[in-house]
């Protein structure tokens, strides 16, 4: 079985198949970005995109994201570094804080970008309500969001 | 939106590069897991490990028994059992530890483990504990009662008799998580030289450290705690983490292989301490002039199973348990009590949330059954340049911004104009409400504890710095403050300086980076460590320009005299040349404080700081749904570091306040916790939370050497009584409960 991870292609060994995605992830291929902290789909620090849709995945099984595109918190930035638009607005804004939420708030916005390059302060809002954040009160990531919706609207 | 924000870590945060506890992994790694019981209260009859111990991959299962050193533990007094043994506290007290060689295979097993006890009557309630004739939880502290704190400040009879208006509430607060990101997890690494190594996110690596040794039965030196990123702390990665190390350093010690031991969430809401509910008895006399003549309070706390910090947050609650208002006549007893419900401790507000839940909840009601306005009231009574406060501190040390801050708030948001607005229906069935509240604060820790942080600067020979302190980095940014004010007091620029992160075989003990104290305390070792810095490179410089030290400066990576200049790098390659070391050790000592447990009077903070909060919202008629509309901050912050931080520190503070006040409660039934994940344990959510604008108030502290105070704790103890002020307008309804749940019969009959 093979997964398509960041436009990596990478072959699963038969003992992660009836894992959890997070768990192959994790602890097989090092991508640590996605985080466990409720591992019951309740806070979204475990957030990738499958074929661009945002899915908490302590629940989602190796074998079911067979066939898909993954895109991880890894593989935002450019593979020289450079840091996607979006990515780099959260650093602008301020909107980091311990950190822990953030690849799955990044991942998440950019979600919604890839939809809508325009949203209001209230749809973001909406679009992000599912990923937890103890530290920022959303304000500043709110920001982030907002000032990134620029770069998608130019492409 | 301000200028661009600076982080250290940024980029290795939002690449998702950072390495949590849980993302550490070393070669031959074992897993540890805790173990739980049913029991609630109960002595311990016997622990069976046999058929856990037999089970496939188990290495090692860890009782009370195999502990080498020292058992029992605590920064105040030792009463954590790291290892149950004699009795079952609360439910969160852990029996056993299984070491395996996965997680899965720990798990399989710790299902095998078996207590066997006698059930023990529990003692929930914190006011039929404290009862002469309660069972004692702690039968060698000879009482239910960890502490009790006093003030006696003037004659409060005399107070009340001279008194035109005496109001007389009783006010309760619940049980709240802190709700980190992270959940606790450590991995120990067993040195071939004998040390163990500590990797984990927490607050306090030198309380760790001492945890550790004590359990082990080592000496300080053998246990090495590192900074690892941490995932949220809020006061929580303290004691809990500290034991969740000591554990597994003791694991790996048994075992001699690296050990991981990271936590699911539901672990680390039944076992990890929480804040105090406080249940506060408030007698308040007034003239009809609108001045507080007396005040005499009760405050018990509900302090859990064991001690943990609960005489430190519940002195705090008594020291400012008047709120920014001068008292003539106090007497508050104050008592943190036992019980067997889940521990509590160190949240941040750390004691304040609730009392100023209190305070300006009654401030209102005694202005508004005077008949003043609330904001005249308080400027009546509010403490002001050279007042002294309730515990005989005269405040004229630093700038008294309470009115400014007030004046601040008023103007932002246009306060009495919206405040004619309040009752009004903004649609068919919400109605409008504005409230505010205002404290002040005791900056870092005060009497509490002792106050101290060593900085280390180290340049090296290219002209690179390395910058340890022995504050800790939360998330809040205080690497980044520390680097900040490094390269603006010794004028260099940022891009040469890197933050060593502190290792506790490195940087001598510091304390805890709690109380708001991480940038006034790391922030001052830091300037000072400059200082010395500067006199090594001055003394230098001077030398080669013919000149006196006092002539040479330091800006924009120059170093110069009135005709000379040389770069940074060149001064410091000259100076490994001659064979002098551009290293500094800098301590920053906190002024003086005192205090009488007896009388409770004394200087308890070196200074303070002020703020003020208001909130706008509507509450529906149909549903009782409160909806924030905006929030307002003004903190006077001293000198500000890094702006966006702090203004993330507003924002956040306010977020966590608003969950304080609205939603969080720890659903707890017979002393077990029901709420232990996301799902029944609510946070604010992006969409719970309005627009929010924060006001940087700036009055450099002169006590505090970089100019900073403490800002991450008072902008999380002011929304529960601005919201409740806003909810009263708004309805009527007045609130002596946390959370705040509405009663929409009541609104409507008030309303009516």
């Amino acid at each position: 079985m093979k997964l398509m991870i960041n436009n990596k292609s990478y072959t699963v060994p038969d003992s992660f198949k009836e894992k959890r995605l997070t768990e192959y992830l994790r602890d097989e291929l090092d991508l640590t970005g996605a985080k466990n902290a409720c591992e019951m789909n309740a806070c979204g620090a475990c957030a990738v995109l499958l074929n661009n849709e945002v899915i908490k995945i302590c629940h989602v099984l190796v074998k079911d994201a067979e066939g898909k595109k993954i895109t991880t918190i890894e593989g935002m930035a450019k593979p020289d570094g450079t840091l996607h638009p979006l990515q780099q607005a959260f650093v602008d804004a301020g909107a980091i804080q311990c950190g822990f939420c953030t690849p799955g708030m990044v991942l998440t916005a950019h979600a919604l970008l890839l939809k809508n390059s325009k949203p209001t302060r209230e749809q973001i809002r909406k679009a992000l309500q599912g990923n937890l954040c103890r530290c920022t009160g959303y304000q500043q990531i709110i920001d982030a969001v907002e000032m990134a919706s620029e770069h998608y609207r130019k492409n | 939106m301000n200028s661009k924000a600076w982080r250290n870590d940024a980029y290795a945060k939002v690449t998702g590069k950072t390495k949590y506890t849980d993302d550490v992994k070393f070669p031959f790694m074992l897993h540890a897991v805790p173990v739980y019981s049913d029991f609630v209260h109960a002595k311990i009859i016997n622990i069976d490990i046999s058929e856990a111990e037999k089970s496939e991959g188990v290495v090692k299962v860890i009782t009370a028994k195999d502990v080498p050193g020292v058992n029992r533990w605590g920064q105040i007094i030792k009463d954590f059992r790291i290892f149950a043994e004699d009795k079952i506290y609360y439910n969160g007290d852990v029996v056993a530890v299984v070491v395996a060689e996965t997680k899965e295979l720990a798990l399989k097993a710790s299902a095998l483990i078996k207590v066997n006890a006698e059930v023990l009557p529990p003692v929930l309630d914190p006011e039929e504990a404290i009862k002469p004739d309660s069972l004692i939880i702690h039968e060698s502290h000879g009482t239910n009662i960890i502490n009790h704190h006093k003030v006696r400040k003037g004659n409060v009879e005399e107070g009340f008799k001279t008194s035109d208006v005496i109001i007389e509430k009783v006010f309760q607060t619940q049980f709240v998580e802190h709700a980190y990101m992270e959940p606790e997890s450590a991995v120990c690494n067993p040195r071939a030289d004998g040390v163990i190594e500590i990797y984990a996110g927490m607050q306090h690596p030198f309380s760790t450290r001492r945890f550790t040794s004590a359990l082990l039965g080592v000496p300080l030196a053998e246990i090495e705690v590192l900074g690892v990123s941490v995932g949220g702390g809020f006061g929580g990665k303290d004691d809990t983490i500290a034991i969740v190390c000591s554990r597994t350093a003791l694991a790996a010690k048994l075992t001699g292989r690296p050990v991981k031991m990271s936590y699911t969430r539901e672990w680390s809401i039944r076992e990890s301490y929480k804040r105090h509910p406080y249940k506060v008895f408030y007698k308040m006399g007034l003239s009809k002039d609108g001045i507080i003549k007396a005040v005499d309070t009760k405050i018990i706390a509900d302090g859990g199973a064991y001690c943990s910090v609960t005489p430190w947050v519940t002195w705090r609650s008594t020291v400012q348990c008047c709120g920014p208002y001068v008292v003539e006549n106090v007497n508050c007893n104050t008592y943190g009590v036992y019980t067997n419900n889940i521990v509590t401790g160190a949240m941040r507000g750390f004691g304040s949330p609730q009392m100023n839940f209190v305070i300006e909840s009654m401030v209102e009601i005694a202005a508004e059954k005077l008949g003043i306005p609330s904001i005249e009231f308080r400027r009546k009574n509010m403490v002001r340049q050279g007042s002294t406060t309730i515990t005989g501190q005269k405040l004229d040390n630093h700038k008294v911004a309470m009115e400014e801050v007030l004046d601040v708030m008023l103007k932002e948001s246009d306060y009495f104009e919206k405040f004619k607005k309040c009752k009004s229906n903004i649609s068919e069935d919400e109605v409008y409400g504005i409230g505010l509240a205002m404290s002040y604060r005791g900056m870092s820790l005060g009497a509490e504890g002792s106050d101290f942080c060593a900085a280390i600067i180290n340049v090296q020979a290219d002209g690179s710095i390395l910058l340890e302190t022995g504050i800790h980095e939360n998330g809040q940014g205080s690497e980044s403050a520390m680097c900040l004010i490094l390269a603006r007091e010794l004028g260099v620029n940022l891009e040469r300086i890197r933050y060593k992160r502190p290792s506790t075989s490195n940087i001598p003990d510091s304390g805890t980076t709690v109380a708001s104290r991480g940038t006034v305390m790391g922030g001052g070792a830091t300037v000072n460590a400059v200082k010395e810095l500067k006199k090594k490179i001055f003394e230098f410089a001077s030398s080669k320009f013919n000149c006196t030290p006092e002539e040479i400066e330091i800006k924009k990576d120059k170093v110069f005299s009135k005709n000379k200049s040389l770069s940074f790098e060149e001064v410091i390659k000259e100076m490994y040349d001659e064979r002098i070391y551009p290293f500094a050790f800098g301590v920053f000592k906190a002024p003086k404080v005192t205090w009488d447990e007896e009388t409770g009077q004394g200087i308890a903070y070196f200074s303070f700081t002020y703020g003020c909060q208001i909130v706008e919202l509507t509450v529906s008629k149909k549903t009782g749904k409160v909806k924030l509309l905006k929030a307002f901050a003004a903190h006077d912050a001293g000198k500000v570091a890094n702006e966006s931080m702090t203004l993330g520190q507003f924002y956040g503070g306010m977020a966590m306040g608003t969950g304080y006040a609205l939603h969080e409660e720890l659903k707890i039934k017979e002393g077990k916790i029901r709420s232990l994940n996301f799902n029944s344990y609510r946070i604010p959510r992006a969409t719970d939370m309005p627009e929010m604008k924060a006001v940087l108030v700036q009055n450099p502290d002169p006590n505090s050497p970089s100019g900073a105070k403490g800002i991450g704790e008072p902008t999380n103890e002011l929304m529960a009584p601005a919201i409740a002020n806003a909810i009263y307008n708004a309805t009527g309804e007045r609130f002596y409960k946390l959370p705040m749940k509405i009663n929409v019969k009541k609104v409507i009959e008030v309303l009516q």
